[in-house]
């Protein structure tokens, strides 16, 4: 069964080429019903994978299927060849699981679209290349599917690209992952220079028998740092990831939230030799660094009034937890609230995608409020991802997030302080869209300011109403996965840990030891309950009960993201320009110059020989007849010597 | 007074510079391929008197060399006239300066 590990992303393939050829002429239903399709078959063979790995000695869980040579070129030789081992199996599984289900939803969300077959086509290719990033066995097929997952995104960001306002979000994206591109082909050229592989399980023996130097291996870590700092949306590469919800809303969950935006945390556990291997200083930065930018995107999603946009910051802030978690060496947490998080983020976004498709098409949470009654599946499974997000025991979230603030506070207070900060506003935020999409009063028929009173009562004869079932059963699967999802890893001794035993094989004892006692982790578990209990609480009595005023929260500061999308703007419209604008004059005046005075050079000199061939037969036999007699001069002056 | 070598030489010599001058000069492509020849009969004449003054048949081999060649060049040359006279009819050899850069 492990040697069948290759139908897992060939069947998305198929699906993506059978769509390319043949989708406009299969229809709606059918082009759907494939993709879908095709995403349940590679989440059964991955199932299949699973339980033959499962069914191995715990020591012998990694095996390599090469499939052919890809780059034979001198020293540098790359296979196509899939690593199944206990971490690329689990992301498989809920890439493929959840995927599988986003597809379902997309059949129902993406109903009348002019472009549905194209819409299937990308997201199949997307899963393809998502599942050749964490299947691939060395670097740079990872980098095939990393640059692949990007240009995806790229194309699913801007899918109604008849508004230019998309257009430019999947630019946007596009170029900063560029950033983040090059930080990672550093990395490979670094690593290859110094090891001669860029196969992981090559790099991790030289690494292992100390055939790496301390300062390459930092360098070679920071490098893929940055790299992941651009595709998972760090600080400061984040800027793409909120502009990116101008894509469906279905894209938004499997792309930018549950699988695309968290490959950065899976490359730098997967690297964890190397990690381990790097200066003190480049973990640490990486906690800093996750631990900020959760603090910093759960300020921004306090005062989004967009439902997605909302969600977006908190997926940056919940990739940061998953940042802190790597920096302190908690790979097991890291992946564990990856998982969880797919689970309720998906589960989020769908609910937001079918808020938003009952409301034809409006974002904007001001404009909700009630629908919990009109749209019960909807609500109920919401209000389940809420809870989970928030981190109330016992939905999935609060078990990932209570380790990670565990491994934070063995590391640094300072950093589980920051983290908690990041989880209280979490509850907060959460709640307010909770709230304000779902409960108080209905304000879909509010005339809103700049209108009369015809478009209000117009939007009040179309009632919300709730979506069809191929949209509400992966809601029901997603809020049950959110619900129990976190007993995969419970802190309850050695034996309850079933994920980090499942996954201590990829982790070559890397893993980071909690020093700290059993009253400790309960003081923690229950100042993180306690925490998220207050921002909840804080919410309701904010949104709900009205006893506090929105606007202490909602400060346009914060609306504005601490205006650093204008700062960076500015930067880059202003000096940035000059400093390019300087640069293309070097190019055209210096590099051109030196180019184009070649061939002016050339020119000239041919236009003075050119003279010579005027095309006359006589001037021509003029020249012979100087030459022979030259030549004979000369004949006859060398003979009389 | 005996007719030496040199007369021979002078002749061809004579004939050669009477080619060359010609094909300077004119501009009718006719008497241009007639001077061609010219030149080359007499380089011809050289062979051949060159080669009795010393007994060595390798001069007069040479010059049926240079007449089949010739014959094939004035073949093709006549040919050329003819096609150009034909679409330009009183063409001379400085009309047809085309290939000039």
């Amino acid at each position: 069964m492990l040697d069948l590990i290759w139908l897992v992303p060939a069947f998305p393939l198929a699906g993506f080429l059978v769509l390319l050829a043949v989708g406009r002429r299969l229809g709606e239903g059918r082009a759907g019903w494939l993709a879908t399709g095709a995403m349940a078959g590679s989440f059964l063979t991955t199932l299949g994978v699973f339980a033959a790995l499962l069914g191995r000695d715990a020591r012998d869980r990694s095996s390599v299927t090469t499939l052919f040579e890809w780059v034979p070129a001198g020293d540098l030789s790359v296979d196509v060849g899939f690593l199944a081992d206990p971490l690329s199996l689990t992301m498989c599984l809920f890439i493929t699981g959840v995927g599988a289900l986003i597809h379902l939803y997309s059949i129902g969300y993406m109903h009348g679209d002019d472009d549905f077959s194209r819409f299937f086509a990308y997201m199949n290719l997307f899963a393809f290349s998502m599942l050749v990033l964490v299947l691939a066995d060395n670097l740079l097929l990872t980098f095939l599917g990393w640059e692949g997952v990007g240009a995806c995104s790229y194309l699913l960001i801007s899918f109604w690209f008849s508004d230019p306002a998309n257009a430019t979000a999947g630019k946007k994206a596009f170029i900063t992952n560029r950033i983040g591109d090059w930080g990672f082909m550093v990395a490979m050229f670094a690593l290859f220079f110094a090891v001669g592989s860029l196969e992981y399980l090559e790099v991790f023996e030289t690494v292992a028998s100390g055939g790496l130097v301390r300062s390459t291996a930092t360098f070679v870590t920071v490098m893929l740092f940055v790299g992941a700092v651009g595709k998972s949306a760090q600080f400061p590469l984040y800027l793409w990831l909120p502009d990116a919800m101008a894509g469906p809303t279905p894209v938004s969950a499997l792309i930018h939230a549950a699988t695309m935006v968290t490959s950065g945390v899976y490359l730098l556990t997967r690297i964890n030799p190397l990690l381990a291997e790097a200066a003190g200083w480049a973990p640490g930065m990486i906690a800093w660094v996750g631990a900020a930018t959760a603090l910093f995107a759960a300020t921004v999603a306090v005062a989004q009034n967009d439902i997605k946009k909302v969600l977006a910051y908190s997926t940056v802030s919940q990739l940061g937890f998953m940042f802190l978690a790597v920096g302190c060496g908690a790979y097991t947490a890291a992946i564990f609230h990856m998982i969880t998080h797919a689970f309720f983020k998906a589960l989020l976004f769908l609910g937001a995608g079918s808020v938003i498709h009952s409301m034809d098409g409006d974002q904007d949470l001001r404009h909700y409020g009630g629908l919990r009654a009109l749209m019960p599946v909807t609500g109920a499974t919401f209000i389940i991802g809420w809870l989970a997000i928030a981190g109330v025991p016992p939905f999935a979230g609060f078990w990932s997030k209570d380790e990670i603030l565990a491994f934070a506070w063995n590391e640094h207070p300072a950093l589980w302080a920051v983290g908690l900060v990041a989880a209280l506003l979490t509850g907060f935020y959460m709640t307010r869209q909770v709230v304000l999409t779902f409960f108080g009063r209905s304000r879909y028929s509010d005339v809103r300011p700049g209108e009369d009173e015809s478009e209000g009562a117009a939007r009040a004869e179309h009632q919300p109403h709730e979506s069809p079932w191929t949209m509400t059963v992966p809601l029901v699967v997603l809020a049950a996965l959110s619900a129990v999802g976190g007993f995969i890893q419970l802190p309850f001794g050695s034996g309850t840990k079933w994920l980090e035993h499942w996954l201590a094989p990829a982790m070559f004892h890397n893993e980071a030891h909690l020093e700290l006692g059993a009253g400790t982790l309960w003081l923690l578990a229950l100042v993180a309950m306690a925490t998220a209990a207050a921002g909840i609480g804080v919410g309701i009595a904010t949104y709900l009960k009205g006893r506090i005023d929105p606007a202490a929260f909602e400060r346009p500061i914060l609306a504005e993201a601490w205006r650093l999308d204008h700062i960076v703007s500015d930067l880059m419209g202003g000096p940035g320009r000059t400093s390019f604008e300087i640069t293309t004059r070097f190019d055209e005046q210096v590099v051109d110059g030196a180019v184009d005075g070649m061939g002016t050079a050339v020119r000239s000199a041919a236009g003075v020989l050119r003279r010579f061939q005027n095309g006359l037969v006589r001037t021509y036999s003029t020249g012979v007849a100087v030459g022979a007699v030259a030549l004979l001069f000369w004949f006859l002056s060398r003979s009389a010597l | 007074m005996t007719v030496t070598t040199t007369w021979y030489l002078v002749l061809a010599a004579v004939l050669f510079s009477t080619g060359s001058v010609g094909l300077l000069v004119r501009r009718n492509p006719l008497v241009m391929v007639m001077c061609v020849e010219l030149m080359l009969n007499a380089v011809n004449l050289t062979f051949v008197s060159l080669g009795t003054h010393l007994g060595d048949l390798g001069g007069q081999l040479a010059v049926f060399f240079v007449l089949v060649v010739a014959a094939a060049e004035v073949v093709v040359g006549l040919a050329l006239i003819v096609a150009i006279m034909r679409r330009r009819p009183g063409a001379t050899a400085d009309d047809l300066s085309l290939l000039g850069g």
